[in-house]
């Protein structure tokens, strides 16, 4: 963690920040002030995104657009529960995704995927400090994952994306299980340290 | 609660994907409720996810969508909120934090409406015993609690596939070392082992499989058409 390192990227997010900050801010207008016009805007940014997500998981496009409703009634009715997450306001939209669309392909009622801010302790709300660090982070990740080596980035593409298992991967790219897993691994390593590196 | 094994990396990485089997999901859930680290490794990962959806390219909406979404957030006042209230209201009953299991783990909770003492247990073999668990149609994977006596032995066997299992009580030992409450076992295909119970009171696990569990020794092979993992 040296000085000169962190440099370049908090450069990049003050040309940045207005949009990923305002996403922090949208969300807590929505959750202070039961803000539909935020809610609004959160929604023209992301409900297009979300459907695409969903169609590309192999769902037509009615379910998809159902799906994406119902993740964001939820980030409506869940928007004061993001302090908790401490993660990025996207990472945040992204698990409340999976988990609907979890739900939709089990159709049964037992939730076996609790949220992780459901499971926090700390009640603390994200400072504007830490709203910039969480913004640098994204940025981080985002940089990252762009620039992996192809062969790491498409097992992470193919995870994320796609939704595919380790072993659908495999069998899609007819590689071993054990090169799936080294290639994750080494795209998570770099993914990790340099969010470290923003902390 | 002391952990000591973990999930591995690349288990937490697809839980984060959402792409874990629903047998494998509920173990983590049930880890990640009691280990921070684990937590923090997910919550990582997650932050692929989201740059993910941030880079997505958009999909048209149907006519009127945010409308219709406006309809339902008048009608529908929060039912979320009310499922987390019953979270909450299970915490508390049991007065534990809830960093703690009380009772069970509460991504159990939701499959098995039961204290574990009045679980009905299914003899295998002298010593062990197993309680399915029901998952839901589209699973892939299936889930049960094993029970195994203060002691014993099992035989050695190898795993077809992914095996994941959660210690809820007790604790055993084979050549990876001590797994006690909390710990994960995280096994791929190939991995042998010979667990042995070590605690003073019986082993209660909860295991994850993908495929059929298969015994080596002669044991093991009577054993395998009982035990059915
Ligand atoms: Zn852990």
């Amino acid at each position: 963690m040296y000085v000169q390192d962190k440099s370049i990227p908090i450069r990049r997010v003050d040309v940045t920040k207005n949009e990923t900050t305002d996403h922090h801010e949208l969300l807590e207008l929505i959750a202070l002030n039961r803000d539909k016009e935020a809610f609004e805007q959160l929604f023209v940014h992301f409900a297009p995104k979300i459907k695409a997500l969903m169609m590309k998981q192999s769902s037509d496009a009615d379910t998809a657009e159902d799906l994406m409703q119902e993740t964001m009634l939820t980030v409506w009715n869940k928007a004061d529960k993001f302090s908790k997450y401490r993660g990025s306001v996207s990472a945040w939209i992204f698990t409340i995704a999976r988990n609907k669309r979890i739900d939709g392909y089990r159709k049964q009622g037992t939730k076996h995927y609790h949220d992780i801010e459901d499971l926090e302790l700390s009640d603390d709300a994200t400072d504007s400090e830490e709203q910039v660090i969480s913004n640098e982070r994204d940025r981080m990740v985002s940089d990252i994952s762009k620039s992996l080596p192809p062969e790491q980035k498409e097992i992470i593409e193919m995870s994320f994306v796609n939704e595919l298992s380790q072993t659908e991967i495999s069998k899609t790219l007819g590689i071993p299980l054990g090169t799936v897993k080294s290639r994750m691994r080494l795209a998570y390593k770099k993914l990790r340290k340099s969010v470290e590196d923003v902390l | 609660m002391n952990i000591n094994h973990h999930p591995d990396e690349t288990t937490l990485i697809s839980y984060a994907a959402g792409t874990l089997d629903e047998a494998f999901a509920v173990i983590v859930s049930c880890h990640l409720q009691i280990c921070e680290t684990c937590r923090e490794t997910v919550r990582t990962a997650e932050l692929i996810g989201g740059t993910h959806l941030e880079q997505s390219e958009e999909v048209p909406l149907s006519q009127g969508s945010f409308g219709r979404l406006l309809e339902k957030i008048s009608v529908e006042p929060s039912t979320e909120i009310n499922n987390q209230q019953s979270v909450g209201e299970l915490t508390l009953k049991t007065k534990k934090p809830k960093h703690e299991w009380s009772e069970l783990p509460l991504a159990l909770q939701s499959y098995l409406k039961t204290n574990i003492e009045d679980i009905k247990w299914k003899r295998l073999a002298p010593g062990v015993s197993h309680h399915p668990i029901t998952l839901s149609e589209n699973a892939n994977s299936s889930l049960r609690l094993l029970r195994i006596a203060k002691g014993k032995q099992m035989p050695e066997h190898g795993h077809n596939g992914h095996e994941l299992t959660l210690i809820l009580q007790g604790a055993y030992q084979d050549k990876f070392g001590t797994f006690a409450k909390g710990d994960i076992a995280d096994l791929d295909t190939d991995v042998e082992h010979q667990p042995k119970v070590i605690s003073e009171e019986d082993c209660i696990c909860l295991s994850a499989t993908e495929a059929p569990t298969k015994f080596k020794s002669l044991l093991g092979r009577i054993l395998q058409p009982i035990v059915g993992i």
